[in-house]
Parts: C-alpha cells; structure tokens; sequence
C-alpha cells in the first residue's frame, strides 16, 4: 500500500512537471497551428537563463524564474515576427524543417555560450531537501512543480475560455480573415499567444530542470516527449494534456518500478493504444 | 614480378623518406555533440602533453588530425579511420570514446600497418580485436572491481546493484557481482535501467522496499548522473544509510559543481581524481587546464590522453619515425612511467594499461568539490579480460 502511494506521488510530480513544459507546444500546435519543433529549445533558454541568475549572479530563485520567462518572451516577438510569422499556414513539412534549424542554432550557440557541462538551478532552501508528507518523503520542489501545473493549468483555462483574449485568440485560429473583418488585431493576437507559449516553455524549463537536467541537448532529448503528450492529449486542449501528463506519468513511473529493463516500453504501448482508439487525442477536436 | 616489387620498395621508401620529419597521429572522438566536452578533453590531454614535452620526438614533428565522431557510430568510426590511413596517411591511430567505435576500427590496423591506442573506450574485449591496440585509459571491470572489497570492509552485506542497461553497465554489474559474492557478500536485486531513464524516484523507492545495505550504481558520466544522485537524497536513502557505491564515472570533476552537496562523502573507486597530489600531475592539470580555459571542465579522458601520447611518442623513438606497426606496438610492451595518475604500466600480454585503483570520497576544498583519494589498490591489471 505505501509502496502504491509513493509511486503515486511520484507519478503525479512527473506528469505536471511535463504538462508545465508541454502545455505551450499544445497551445502552439493546437491553436496556432504551428508545429514548433523548437519548444524545447525556449524551455532550454529558460533554463539556462534561471541558472545564469541563480548560481552566476547568485540571486533568488523567484528572481531567476521570472528572469528566464521575461528573456524568453522578450526573445519570442522578434522571432515570431521575423521566422515563425513566414511559416503561419505553411505545410508541416516546412515548419517543422525551420523549427528544427531554429533547435540545432539554439543548440550550438548554449554550448557555445555556457559550455557542454549540465548546468544547475539553485534552489532557496524552501525548496530544498525532503518533505515528510506521512508515508514517505518526497522532494520540495516536486510539490511545487505539481502545484506550478495545477495554477498554470487553471490560468490557462481561464484565460482561453473566459476572456476576451481568450475569445480573439479562438477567432482568429478559426478564421482570420473573418476575425480581422470584424477587427481583431489578429497579428497581434498570435504574436501575444506564441510570446505565452514561449513564456510557459521557459518556465516548465525552469521548474522541471530537477528532473529533467539542463544541457545543449535538452532540446533534441526531451522533443518527443513534448509531441507525445501534445498529441496524446489532443493538440489545442488544456484539461487533454493535463490528462495525458497524468496518465503518462502513472503509466511511466510505474513500469519503471515493476520493469525497469523494458524501459519506455510500457509509455509508448500506453502511447499507441490511446492514440489508436482516439486518433485526435484525447480530447482533442477532430479536424 | 620482382619489378613491380622493386618499384613498390621504392615508393614506400620514398614514402617514409618525405615524411621522415612529420609524423601524422589521427585521433577520432567526440568533439561534438553531446559528449563533446569528453572530446575536448581528449585535446587538452594531447595538447597538455605537447605543452610539457614539446611536439618533437628526435627530429620528427607529431601531427594530430582530428576526426569528429559526435555518437557511438560504428560504420562512420571505421569510415573515418580508413578515410584517415588512406587519405591522410596517418602513422597512428588513436583516440576512440566508445566501444563500439574502437571495435570497428580495429580490424583495419593490421593492412593498414598502424596501431592504435585507445585513449578512453572501456570494455575489456578491445584489446583482443587487433595485435596492434594499446590502450591508456581503464576498463570498468579493473574501476569496479576494487569497490567490493571496500564494501567489504566496510561490513556491508547486502547489497543491490542499479546499472545502466548497456556494455559498460552489464560490465560494471558482472564485475562488482563476482567480486562481492567471491568475497561473501549477497547481491539481493539487481536492476537495469535504460539509458533514457530521467526521473529515478521510482528505482529508488525498489532499493528501499529490497531491504539492501548499500548501492553499487553506474551510470555513464554525464547529465544523468545529476538527477540520480539527487533522486537518492530525496528520496530519504542517504538519511536513512543507505550508501551509495560507484565507479568514478559518477562523480567525474565536470559534473561535481553541480552534484555539489548531494554527493558529499560519496564513495568511488577510479583511475585517476584530478586532485590526485604528486608533482606529475601538478604539471599536467596546470597545462591541461591552461587549455580548457576553465579548471571546472578537466576530466578523466584527458590523462587518458596524456598517456597515450607519452605511449605514442615513445613508439616513434623506438621505430625511429619508420612504419612499422609492429615493432611499435613491442616496443611498449611492459613500459613503465609515471603518469599524472600514479605509476603505470602496458601489461605485456593484454596491451593494456596496469595502475593503481583509488577508493576516494566527494569532499569540499576551499569552494569546490573534489574526488578525495583515502585508499590505493596497488598494480591493479584488468580482471575482465579473458585471453582470446
């Protein structure tokens, strides 16, 4: 019985550290359209910046965090409206060959810049260290990663479907020409929705670094991860990558105590048998 | 006949005449890619050893040609070291990071009349592939080993093993297993991990629920090594006693900056610590790290390295810059010098290098952490190696 709830635990830590990295490329995918190979490589930015912040400038880790989101999303504008704007309605082969140039650029240039060695974020002692949480210990920040997803996920949802943001963001993914018709910015809107995108990457970057690491091929390693949960959940919807995290994360962690030599064996049949039975993901709309 | 022998005689002495004062060494390894700082300690290695002995042996200049081979790619390493004696005429080989690399190079040595020293690739086989290999760096049978007896000594009983499920993880395993049940000790559970494996809470929870005394772990240098370690604190394991076991791959001095306090006490047996204090290796981190540019990247391939130029520059000597595998590769036969590691020697029958294994402990030295030695296993040959 403890043994069921320590995995427990720890499968839901895993699934929200994910879904806080993968929800931006579900949003980039699912709303915009644009399959952005390059998710992880902003979520390695983030974490780059944070541990720059943190161990270099030796400030807090708040500070760190809110660093990395303001360098990326401040990164994201000029990008998005220098490269990923040309690619807006391309055909997938096309977006996803620049997006994966944009990866391997962004790759060399980190090992450039900070060196092939894994790069550490510090953590304020809060977050440090083991947690009694009754039948076990658990790491600190693995309930805040969880906590993290649980807000991001709510102020997401929120955001989409009850403002008016929200709204033109929905119209113009839908129909632009008929959304700019009746006066939606929608340049604006998207350049805003793939600076949040970018913003959210940097910050799962930040707030999964503990589980996974950061080094120049963060980026290439955890790629298919990222499209994994994107299009087990159904690309565009929140409560469908919140699902398919969890799920995944149960399915994982537990193989990996039972079985550990079969490896991603168990994620992948999990992988294929959802994505058998429901083609769009989960909860995703059907095209 | 005797014609065509003649001209050929000819050319070849031709041959050697031109290149009489410039001695091309081709060494392949990762100098991209996601083991390229073990690359670019490969070149410090090299480079450390041209600092402190000069790039001349007698009245021959070395030459090295570098080849980049990012992953463990067989077709590509024997791709490039054909590409290396054909096209850039190269008198040795050395370098190779992986196994699988050094093995499919090997068959080419022997037509192409050139030998190669292995600067780093571990498994104890290597040596069996060609006559002509020699290797410098360890096998993880020889690092593995010693640990069981430290376990031992320690009056661990039981024990689990947790290794990566690939060549030198089974080798890692098989090794520490022997030696701890020879000695009488009970393995209770031993589990493979894949490679890919980034969250290790639920491997840790399976070392508590087996009821072991300790870890014997391995896991390939590098960013895993990070989110094991920590798994391991985390998860209650080093408060409740459980200790953690290794071969120095898991605490390789790149990577202690950021195990940092998780690895303190930690303890490993390994081939050669950085911090290892003798006048030799003064010289060689000075100059090694006088490259890198940065003291924090220095690791064990660079010594790996060094020696296998002090190796190299020695078989020039004795072939006097001629072509002539054989007799280089004789030459060194049970050759003796004191490499920044310790005293070392090329074991006469395996080709492989004899040295001193260190227990050594994580500690803290002014602000950095470093791999402490506390004990020596003396003249350690390789135990995994069978002769073919």
């Amino acid at each position: 019985m403890q043994t069921i709830l320590s995995i427990g635990a720890d499968a839901l830590a895993y699934g929200m550290v994910l879904f806080v990295i993968s929800i931006g490329l579900s949003v980039t995918m699912g709303l915009m359209k644009v399959v952005n190979l390059a998710h992880g490589a902003f979520a390695m930015i983030g974490g780059y910046v944070a541990s720059y912040v943190t161990q270099q400038m030796g400030l807090h880790f708040a500070v760190g965090t809110v660093a990395a989101v303001l360098f990326c999303v401040v990164l994201a504008f000029p990008m998005e409206r220098l490269l990923f704007r040309r690619i807006y309605g391309a055909p997938e082969l096309i977006q996803v060959l620049m997006t994966i140039g944009i990866t391997f650029i962004i790759i060399g240039i980190a090992n450039w810049l900070m060196g092939p060695t894994l790069k550490t974020i510090a953590l304020p002692d809060s977050l440090r260290g083991p947690v009694d949480i009754g039948f076990r210990t658990i790491a600190a920040h693995k309930i805040f990663a969880a906590a993290v997803g649980g807000a991001v996920a709510l102020g997401l949802w929120y955001l989409i479907e009850r403002t008016s943001f929200g709204i033109k963001l929905r119209a113009s993914v839908d129909d632009t020409a008929m959304a700019g018709a009746l006066g939606i910015r929608t340049k604006i809107v998207y350049s805003v929705s793939f600076a949040i995108a970018i913003g959210l990457a940097a910050l799962g970057g930040v707030v999964g670094a503990q589980l996974l690491p950061i080094e120049p091929y963060y980026a290439l390693h955890y790629m298919v991860t990222f499209l994994v949960v994107v299009s087990v959940g159904g690309a565009g919807s929140i409560p469908g990558a919140l699902v398919a995290c969890l799920l995944l994360g149960a399915v994982k962690t537990t193989g990996s105590y039972l079985w550990p030599e079969f490896g991603n064996f168990f994620f992948y049949l999990a992988v294929i048998a959802i994505v058998s039975v429901f083609p769009n993901g989960l909860m995703g709309r059907a095209k | 006949m005797r014609k065509l022998l003649q001209a050929t005689a000819a050319i070849a002495l031709m041959a050697t005449a031109a290149g009489a004062d410039t001695i091309k060494v081709g060494v392949v390894g990762p100098f991209s890619g996601s083991a390229a700082l073990q690359g670019r300690n490969f070149q410090a290695g090299i480079e450390a050893w041209f600092a402190l002995n000069g790039k001349t042996v007698g009245d021959h200049e070395i030459e090295i040609i570098y080849r980049d081979l990012p992953a463990a790619d067989p077709a590509q390493s024997a791709a490039l070291t054909q590409e290396l004696v054909v096209g850039e005429g190269v008198q040795y080989l050395a370098g190779y990071y992986y196994t699988p690399d050094a093995m499919a190079a090997a068959p080419i040595l022997e037509e192409a009349n050139v030998p190669m020293v292995v600067f780093n690739a571990a498994t104890s086989a290597i040596v069996n592939a060609s006559p002509y290999v020699v290797r410098t760096s360890f096998t993880t049978w020889q690092t593995s080993t010693p640990m069981a007896a430290v376990a031992r000594e320690r009056g661990i009983n039981k024990i689990i093993t947790v290794v990566s499920d690939y060549g030198p993880g089974t080798d890692s395993e098989t090794a520490f297993i022997k030696a701890f049940t020879d000695q009488g000790g009970e393995i209770v559970q031993s589990i493979r991990m894949p490679m890919s494996t980034t969250d290790f809470s639920p491997i840790m929870q399976r070392i508590k629920d087996s009821g072991a005394e300790a870890v014997f772990a391995f896991l390939p240098a590098g960013p895993q090594t990070l989110g094991f370690m920590q798994s391991y604190v985390e998860n209650g394991l080093k408060e409740s006693g459980v200790a953690l076991l290794a071969p120095g791959d898991l605490t390789q001095e790149s990577d202690l900056g950021a195990l940092g306090p998780n690895a303190e006490g930690m303890l490993t047996t390994f081939h050669y610590a950085v911090s290892h204090d003798s006048p030799e290796n003064k010289a060689f981190v000075e100059a090694a790290t006088g490259w890198l540019g940065n003291a924090n990247e220095l690791s064990f391939p660079a010594v790996g390295a060094f020696d296998g130029m002090h190796v190299i520059a020695h078989m020039i000597e004795a072939t006097g810059g001629e072509q002539d595998a054989a007799a280089a590769v004789e030459s060194v036969k049970g050759l003796e010098w004191v490499s920044p590691r310790g005293p070392v020697s090329i074991n006469p029958e395996n080709r492989h290098i004899t040295q001193n294994i260190y227990l050594r402990e994580v500690a803290k030295e002014g602000e950095s952490w470093i791999n402490k030695e506390i004990q020596t296993f003396e003249n350690q040959g390789d135990p995994g190696w069978v002769a073919p």
